[in-house]
């Protein structure tokens, strides 16, 4: 299918470990597949650079169909390349017409320092879910699973929160660098279920305070963070997640908690 | 090697009971004494190292992503199996049992599968103690769904993202002790190597994939949770990181790997869009319910579809060739996975295939769509329509959707006895990576049931008994990282390191990665000869000629080299695939995934011989390019009768 073959220009992102400085490349590539996926893409110009003894492009990425978020990369300014509800790995070269520039550069957010290249340290957002992400119970002490009714309501509400995947869009894509949408994503599937109920408060302090602490940016309700999400994770859970800090705030103040 | 399986005494109903009870425990104030290395942060992995911190062992867990949460059992879409019997249609542990017996052909053992259908039921307990929003029905209570042809309903689900949800539970209960410091994570680090002293696993050797540093990491029991191997076919529906070198490098140390080549191919994927591509995506099964498969009659036809001379729909039905529903009128396009993945093969083999590269098949919904209306199959398939509109760039309700098999689940592993014990004392190893409970097949939503009872029961009850038994109080924590042995591991770690990225070759690991994947997809892959499977393994050696004299790897080894890690992945699935080779020469029958062409019934069945082949294959390593040796575990079957599988 040579037809439907494109040649495009990119721009990439190249970061040396340890240089807080990083530059852009220029490279050409010709009679790309437009049916292969964007990180292929990326996989077949690293086969060019090794050829020619130049050392790949780090990227970092694993499943490939969307779900365990790791693969990151801003395309063209935007986290994720342009287009709903979709991870770099679900983005194919048929978005892209036959000479088109592209520029690739790494998620860019205080917080997430530049590794290498298009690699970014998204482990605050693990630091996050330590302080709070959790219900606190042990394994063997559970009841049975029917013995606490949960309404269909609840649980499909709990589970459109639960479908975050942790890549950092929101982040990446906000220009305070805030991580209330991944932050209320966790709280909003735990404090909506039952179980969740008796540390309801005390996650909020707890994942807001660290969410602070590790030097994500505040709200201004811009919304970005919620076009940006490949998995359509609402801004009401921002809602939800500002009123559950305000009554732990509260509580806390009068030390019910 | 010695092979005893530990299986307690007793009634098969009995055992796991009896077994927890004769397990030694260890005192509370003594188990923040012990140290325990959990390698992988999966199901199997995350569940076992939060489950283990929580006790009050100290934990070490490594993992090569930049988070625990991304590890691969996140990509399971359909669901968990657990014999809960919520919506009495008759389901029961025993029939959970023998349910995952047959299905796996006969080839598992009866005490391990039984255990696991025992402790199904605790895990939808513990997962929804977690958080883990599992579908409800409107009265509160939790909806199942039927299975892969299951008669009963007993898979439990969370949308399309049964594995994401029960990963991030895991990750959740992980997280939180990370946060108290029972656990320590270490992110972007890979095992490179098992450190034994004095024939027990002491510990491992990691390499730090952002500074490349080499580590060496002592405790006083190692865990290792670190998935299968089906990127040895470098095409598969595995995440790109999914690699043996953990489990291939045990087996090097000493520990039996049982059963390679049982190996689960899944027959609807989207096929590959070039040779370069290494990520099928798989989409689910329901779309053999009302999709029908066909190829066209001649090769004339597939050739002009190829190039997209003409479209499938202008193909006269007297032109098409529906070979499911011609070869198993019974089944028809519901014929199982190993069958109807074969019955692709063939077809594209003989010529016929669709698709850019000639491997792929037509999966049509016309009929239905035309049966039912349009609006029933968007309600009913809607997601997979658009998610293959998104990938192959179709409109699937106007033409047929391609579809190709790709290597998806390996069922065999390290060999490990009842307690996940391998060979080597003091190693565990748990999920996908060991071999122990799907015998020759797994059935659909019976990995994340096996992964998460590995993880919260299994695993932490055996390293206390291990513990318990073997490493009294006086003697934890009795290694060095200084010793002779953790030094000449770390030596080798290096050596080999060093011999990689001096050589400044010409090929590239990836180019070999994929040589390797078509020889294996060709003659170790669906269908097997003993012609075919003698030139694999000279192949694979000629290959592995050409890895160790003419590697190109740019950049400093230490540093984040996405290339040397790929190589030395790579270096291992050269050696792995071998052994595959051996096991699949020396299984003359044909069994669950493994189908040896010589080995059929006049009809083109499976014909698996009992007689000679009812035991687990466990192989000892004798060095690189020595023909492996073979130890047999023979399989005893005091409660299920053998049966026959047949579709017809």
């Amino acid at each position: 299918m040579s037809e439907k073959n494109i040649s495009i220009k990119l721009k990439v992102w190249r970061q040396k470990s340890n240089d807080p400085k990083g530059h852009f490349e220029n490279y050409a590539m010709s009679d790309v597949s437009v049916d292969s996926s964007f990180l292929e893409m990326i996989d077949l110009l690293n086969e060019q650079l090794i050829e020619k003894g130049d050392e790949a492009i780090a990227f970092d990425h694993d499943c490939r169909e969307g779900i365990c978020g790791m693969c990151s990369l801003t395309i063209n300014g935007v986290p994720h390349g342009k287009g709903n509800l979709q991870t770099t790995c679900q983005l194919h070269m048929r978005s892209f017409s036959n000479g088109e520039t592209i520029v690739i550069e790494p998620f860019r957010a205080k917080p997430f320092p530049v590794i290498k290249d298009l690699v970014v340290d998204r482990t605050p957002l693990d630091t996050i879910m330590q302080a709070g992400g959790f219900i606190t119970q042990r394994v063997g002490s559970a009841q049975d699973a029917n013995a606490n009714p949960i309404g269909k309501d609840v649980a499909d509400k709990a589970m459109d929160a639960a479908a975050c995947i942790g890549c950092g869009a929101c982040v990446a894509v906000c220009p305070n660098a805030s991580a209330m949408l991944f932050t209320s994503a966790k709280m909003g599937q735990l404090n909506l279920l039952p179980q969740g109920q008796p540390e309801r408060y005390r996650r909020a302090i707890n994942m807001v305070n660290t969410m602070d602490e590790e030097g994500f940016g505040n709200c201004t309700n811009i919304g970005e963070c919620q076009a940006a999400c490949p998995k359509d994770i609402s801004l009401d859970f921002i809602a939800m997640m500002n009123r559950d800090y305000a009554v732990g705030s509260v509580k806390k103040f009068f030390a019910t908690i | 090697m010695k092979l005893d399986s530990n299986i307690p005494e007793g009634p098969l109903e009995q055992k796991w009971t009896k077994a927890k009870f004769d397990y030694k425990l260890v005192n509370p104030a003594n188990k923040r004494k012990y140290n325990v290395i959990v390698v992988g942060s999966g199901l199997a992995g995350g569940a076992a190292a939060a489950t283990l911190a929580e006790l009050g062992y100290n934990v070490q867990c490594f993992c090569y992503q930049d988070s625990p949460r991304r590890a691969h059992s996140i990509a399971a879409q359909g669901g968990v199996n657990a014999a809960k019997n919520y919506q009495n249609d008759g389901d029961s542990v025993q029939r959970l049992f023998y349910d995952t017996i047959k299905g796996g052909d006969f080839r598992s053992r009866e005490a391990n599968v039984y255990r696991l259908a025992e402790v199904s039921a605790n895990i939808i307990d513990q997962c929804v103690a977690a958080g883990v929003p599992f579908a409800r029905e409107y009265g509160g209570m939790l909806a199942n769904r039927s299975f892969g042809g299951a008669q009963v309903s007993r898979t439990f689900y969370a949308r399309g993202q049964t594995g994401q949800q029960l990963l991030l539970g895991a990750y959740s209960s992980l997280s939180r002790q990370i946060g108290l410091g029972q656990v320590k994570m270490y992110n972007r680090h890979e095992m490179l190597d098992v450190v034994l002293v004095e024939g027990v696993a002491k510990g491992i050797i990691t390499r730090n994939m952002v500074t490349g540093k080499i580590d060496r990491w002592g405790a006083d029991a190692v865990i290792l949770a670190t998935g299968g191997y089906s990127t040895v076919f470098f095409l598969s529906t595995n995440a790109a990181g999914c690699n043996v070198t953990a489990a291939w490098r045990a087996h090097r140390r000493g520990a039996g790997f049982a059963n390679p080549c049982y190996t689960q191919i899944h027959p609807t994927c989207l096929p590959q869009e070039g040779e370069h591509q290494s990520k099928l995506t798989l989409m689910s099964e329901s779309l053999r319910n009302d999709g029908r498969v066909w190829v066209p009659k001649t090769k004339e036809i597939a050739a002009q579809l190829r190039k997209d001379a003409i479209k499938p729909s202008d193909v006269a039905e007297e032109d098409r060739d529906y070979y499911l529903e011609r070869k198993y009128p019974s089944f028809g396009n519901l014929a199982p996975r190993d069958i109807s993945s074969r019955a692709a093969k063939e077809a594209c083999d003989d010529g016929r295939g669709v698709a850019a590269t000639g491997r792929g098949v037509y999966l049509d919904f016309k009929d239905a769509i035309d049966r039912l209306g349009r609006p029933l199959i968007e309600e009913r398939y809607g997601n997979l329509f658009d998610m293959y509109e998104n990938i192959a760039g179709y409109n699937a309700y106007e033409q047929p959707m391609m579809i190709y098999p790709a290597p998806h689940y390996t069922m065999g592993g390290l060999w490990v006895d009842y307690n996940l014990q391998t060979s080597i004392p003091g190693l565990f190893a748990g999920g996908e990576c060991n071999f122990s409970d799907h015998g020759a097949n797994r059935l659909g939503a019976s990995a994340l049931m096996q992964g998460l009872a590995d993880g919260y029961f299994v695993l932490p009850a055996v390293i206390g008994n291990y513990f318990g038994k073997e490493i009294p109080v006086g003697k934890v924590g009795q290694y060095d990282i200084n010793s002779p042995e953790f030094v000449e591991a770390e030596n080798a770690v290096l050596e080999k390191i060093e011999k990689m990225t001096s050589m400044k070759g010409k090929t590239s690991p990836r180019s070999i990665h994929i040589k390797l994947g078509n020889i294996m997809l060709d003659k170790c892959g669906m269908s097997r000869t003993d012609a075919g499977l003698k030139e694999a393994i000279q192949e694979i050696r000629a290959l592995r000629e050409v890895f160790w004299s003419d590697l190109n790897i740019p950049g400093d080894k230490n540093d984040l080299n996405i290339e040397l890690e790929r190589a030395g992945r790579v270096a291992d699935h050269l050696e792995f695939a071998e052994l595959m080779c051996y096991d699949a020469l020396d299984r003359r029958e044909s069994c669950g995934g493994h189908f040896r062409a010589e080995y059929q019934t006049d009809e083109g069945e499976a014909l698996r011989n009992d007689d000679e082949f009812a035991h687990v294959s466990v192989w000892e390593f004798k060095g690189v390019g020595n023909e492996p040796q073979k130890h047999a575990e023979p399989l005893n079957f005091e409660n299920v009768h053998l049966g026959v599988r047949s579709y017809k």
